[in-house]
């Protein structure tokens, strides 16, 4: 039953949600920041463009934050491939063209949904928010039937 | 000290998505393809912690260690949310790819991920182009 639904096992789920959680915890207790990862691709803007949407107080007064978690998710990933995974990259077979067209819709997407798993998913739904809940419904359900479609059309992984 | 703080946090953040195995594209899409429901597990913890520390701490505490105030997720609901959702779910559907992950993904020198970094900057103008 177990084996059915989860072949690879479940404690490095459990312990690297654990994990996630912990990091979230951390920031929130320590500064009161909600710490989902998707705004930053859209404060970052603010550095360099006029556009007057990226001009919003809330993306300057949270820009440098924002990249300094940025820049800290990196060195997370760094940590465990460098400490855990005897330095070995793992290097998607992925094809480009879909993390190029997937990446521009995810980019797109939740910006204007204002959140993405980390945002909605984690910190919304601890928030008991319903914005938050209608979203990862939709987001949820749409990427089961899109990632089943591409996969019976013969496109792996 | 709040940026040390986040810094010190995203690290552990980042830690867990790469060791639970959520910044790998193949392992997010073995789960929407419905084949290892590990995914689910990770955000069920994740978000259980997550719950207890939001429920819990600004009852606890009058204020963060460094910060005024205890902020909170607060979104629209309209039309655009769920729009935007849904063309989030193709993207996420199609490349296995989310904001967090895709960060913690290229620090595990997982190269070909800095593409979908640079295509979600490029959403994120657009989004920027048509938005007041």
């Amino acid at each position: 039953m177990l084996e059915q639904f989860f072949p690879t096992g479940i404690s490095q789920f459990l312990l690297g949600g654990l994990l996630v959680g912990l990091g979230i915890s951390f920031i929130f207790i320590s500064t009161g920041l909600v710490a989902g990862a998707s705004t930053f691709f859209t404060s970052t803007w603010s550095y360099v463009s006029k556009l007057n949407y990226f001009k919003n107080p809330k993306f300057l007064s949270s820009r440098n934050w924002r990249s300094v978690l940025a820049i800290s998710l990196v060195l997370g990933g760094f940590l465990f491939m460098f400490f855990f995974n005897e330095g070995k990259a793992e290097v998607t077979e992925v094809q480009i063209w879909r993390i190029a067209l997937g990446g521009f819709l995810v980019g797109l997407g939740t910006r204007m949904a204002d959140g993405c798993p980390s945002g909605h998913g984690i910190c919304g739904l601890s928030s008991l928010e319903l914005p938050s809940l209608v979203s990862v419904l939709t987001f949820l359900s749409i990427a089961i039937v899109v990632a089943l479609t591409v996969s019976s059309m013969g496109v792996l992984p | 000290m709040k940026l040390f703080y986040v810094f010190v946090g995203g690290l552990i953040f980042g830690f867990g998505l790469a060791f639970s195995g959520a910044a790998i594209p193949e392992v997010v899409l073995s789960f929407l393809q419905l084949k290892d429901f590990g995914l689910l597990l990770i955000l069920a913890v994740a978000i259980l912690v997550t719950m207890l520390t939001y429920q819990l701490v600004p009852k606890l505490m009058k204020k963060p260690l460094s910060g005024k105030e205890f902020k909170t997720k607060k979104s629209p609901l309209n039309k655009q949310t769920v729009a935007g959702a849904a063309i989030f779910g193709v993207g996420w559907g199609l490349s296995g790819l989310c904001p967090g992950t895709v960060l913690a993904g290229v620090g595990m020198g997982n190269y070909p991920l800095l593409v979908g970094i640079a295509a979600m900057f490029l959403g994120t103008y657009v989004n920027g182009l048509f938005r007041k």
